[in-house]
């Protein structure tokens, strides 16, 4: 799939913004003031940000409040009304523990929880597609989730949290790269079942229907890129992971080794987005020989 | 409405014979012709007259070799366009209700003024059958030629889809193939259509009747057998030769 940069920006940076505002609503921290301002700002500029950057890749931006009206059926709808029910739901919260030193936990639990529901209808928009078995399966909103709240953990300064989730989503990372490594034979897409020729003999795509490019062909056999994966996934479990992971547990980790193992975080997470779509498969590659 | 129609009352398609297909493209000109200046948006192109050009169509031609076990290669035209399928994974992942399957005839359309061109419906179709116009920024794909099935303007021999109408080797037909006793399923039948990636679950309306088996050479001719002048060891001058390489 074409690792297009609003959707790498928008997955990344919403994940960590939802993921620091599950914290917050959770109360961990507990925080009121202009503390609580700061840690809000953080949540909502990466929350907002990364959805603007999702606008960006849409072919027309202004009709997408239409997007909110088939949350029964598609996922995306769902990501659209959860991602604005938690940001209003966490912004009443958040201006109640900021201007009044407030904090209801009712209200935080339900904003948690939603932006929990965000992140999963996020991670469902990719699983649910049968098209591209690298994602079709159970790791693939474990691995979003998990990498989400390691993050979100990471920016609320909690460190046992941080240091439990970045051990796990890091372990889930590699097995959804192990898993979704063999996903697409397994799931026994082939230019024969393609075709419907298969019983007869060996299919061997010919010709292509056209000489040029197309839609289909930078969009979805995106092909660039795959000879450096590995070393970028070492990049991505170091950086994403591993770094953070030990960065925090030195003792007396302040705000500065806190602040490295953020951006060495999201650094790797980047790493790691663009792999997700820069190797995911999609079935109709099999249709102009792509897929051997 | 993204949501599918629990039935339809006739599921329209097309059945495609890739045993007549000469792969000559016809159909997708017609197709390209015919919607880029009716439904919806037109098919646009980019850079046409330049070097790596490209656009929108809603059918194309592919060309397969496929090589048996024993015989001969043989090289298959395979048209693909939508196929209209009854679980359209298409139409149910859309955020907007733009994509829909109409419960009357099974057609799969997009309505354009809905679109947001988000292109998860493209992500969805395992067949390709979706494009994201790159001018209108909407997503367009085969309508069956809606415009031209019931449109009582036109005369009766051409409320059928463009590409079925144009096709000079008659290997596309449409019909109804939720209605056993129509002309198509009864083709399907008797030619043993197939559905395309089964495994997708998509149930595909569109069929494709598969190539039938190539004449063999004991059919050809009673002379036939007088006509096997192939000598397996070479005679006269290429045999002396033949022997006096072999002894260097």
């Amino acid at each position: 799939m074409h690792p297009s940069p609003s959707v790498i920006i928008f997955t990344t940076l919403s994940g960590l913004g939802f993921g620091l505002m599950i914290f917050l609503g959770l109360g961990a921290p507990s925080v009121t003031g202009w503390v609580a301002f700061w840690f809000y700002l953080i949540a909502y500029v990466l929350a907002v940000g990364g959805l603007m950057a999702s606008a960006f890749h849409l072919g027309h931006p202004e009709r997408a409040l239409k997007a909110f009206t088939q949350w029964h059926t598609s996922w995306l709808s769902r990501e659209a009304v959860a991602a604005v029910a938690a940001l209003l739901v966490m912004g009443i919260y958040a201006a109640l523990a900021v201007f009044f030193g407030l904090r209801i936990p009712a209200l935080g639990w339900l904003g948690a929880a939603l932006s929990l529901l965000t992140l999963i209808a996020t991670a469902m928009i990719y699983t649910q597609l049968r098209t591209v078995p690298r994602w079709n399966h159970v790791l693939t909103p474990l691995h979003l989730v998990s990498t989400a709240l390691a993050g979100g953990a990471l920016l609320a300064g909690q460190v046992t949290p941080a240091s439990v989730l970045l051990l796990a989503a890091g372990l889930i990372q590699i097995g959804h790269w192990s898993v979704g490594d063999t996903r697409f034979a397994e799931a026994g897409h082939t230019l024969g079942s393609a075709t419907g020729l298969g019983s007869r003999g060996q299919v061997r795509a010919f010709e292509p229907p056209h000489t040029g490019p197309n839609y289909l062909l930078r969009e979805m056999v995106y092909v660039v890129g795959r000879k450096h994966a590995l070393k970028l996934r070492i990049l991505a479990a170091g950086f994403g992971y591993a770094l953070p992971l030990v960065l925090i547990l030195v003792p007396g980790a302040g705000h500065v080794l806190g602040g490295i193992a953020v951006i060495s975080h999201l650094l790797g997470v980047f790493a790691s987005r663009w792999l997700f779509f820069a190797e995911a498969e999609h079935v109709v590659g099999l249709y102009y020989g792509a897929r051997v | 409405m993204t949501r599918l129609p629990d039935h339809t009352e006739r599921k329209l398609g097309l059945v495609i014979d890739l045993d007549t297909c000469v792969g000559c493209h016809a159909c997708v000109v017609a197709c390209k012709g015919w919607n880029t200046e009716n439904y919806g948006a037109p098919l646009s192109d980019q850079d046409a007259y330049g070097a790596e050009p490209s656009g929108t169509f809603l059918n194309r031609v592919h060309s397969y070799e496929v090589t048996p076990e024993t015989g001969a290669a043989q090289l298959v035209h395979f048209p693909k366009s939508c196929l209209h399928c009854e679980d359209a994974p298409c139409v149910t992942v859309c955020p907007t209700g733009a994509s829909y399957k109409r419960s009357e005839d099974g057609i799969v359309l997009v309505n354009e003024a809905d679109c947001i061109g988000c292109g998860l419906c493209a992500w969805a179709c395992p067949y390709g059958a979706r494009e994201m116009d790159a001018a209108a920024g909407v997503m367009k794909k085969c309508t069956l030629c809606v415009d031209r099935i019931y449109n009582e303007t036109l005369p009766e021999i051409d409320r059928e889809p463009a590409c079925v109408r144009t096709c000079p080797a008659g290997a596309r037909h449409f019909g109804d193939l939720g209605d056993p006793e129509s002309d198509v399923s009864q083709l399907v039948a008797a030619r043993g259509g197939i559905d395309l990636m089964p495994e997708q679950g998509t149930k595909p309306v569109n069929k494709y009747l598969p190539p039938r088996p190539k004449d063999t050479w004991e059919q050809t001719d009673i002379l036939a057998p007088f006509l096997t002048p192939v000598a397996d060891s070479p005679q006269g001058f290429l045999g002396w030769l033949d022997r006096a390489l072999d002894r260097l």
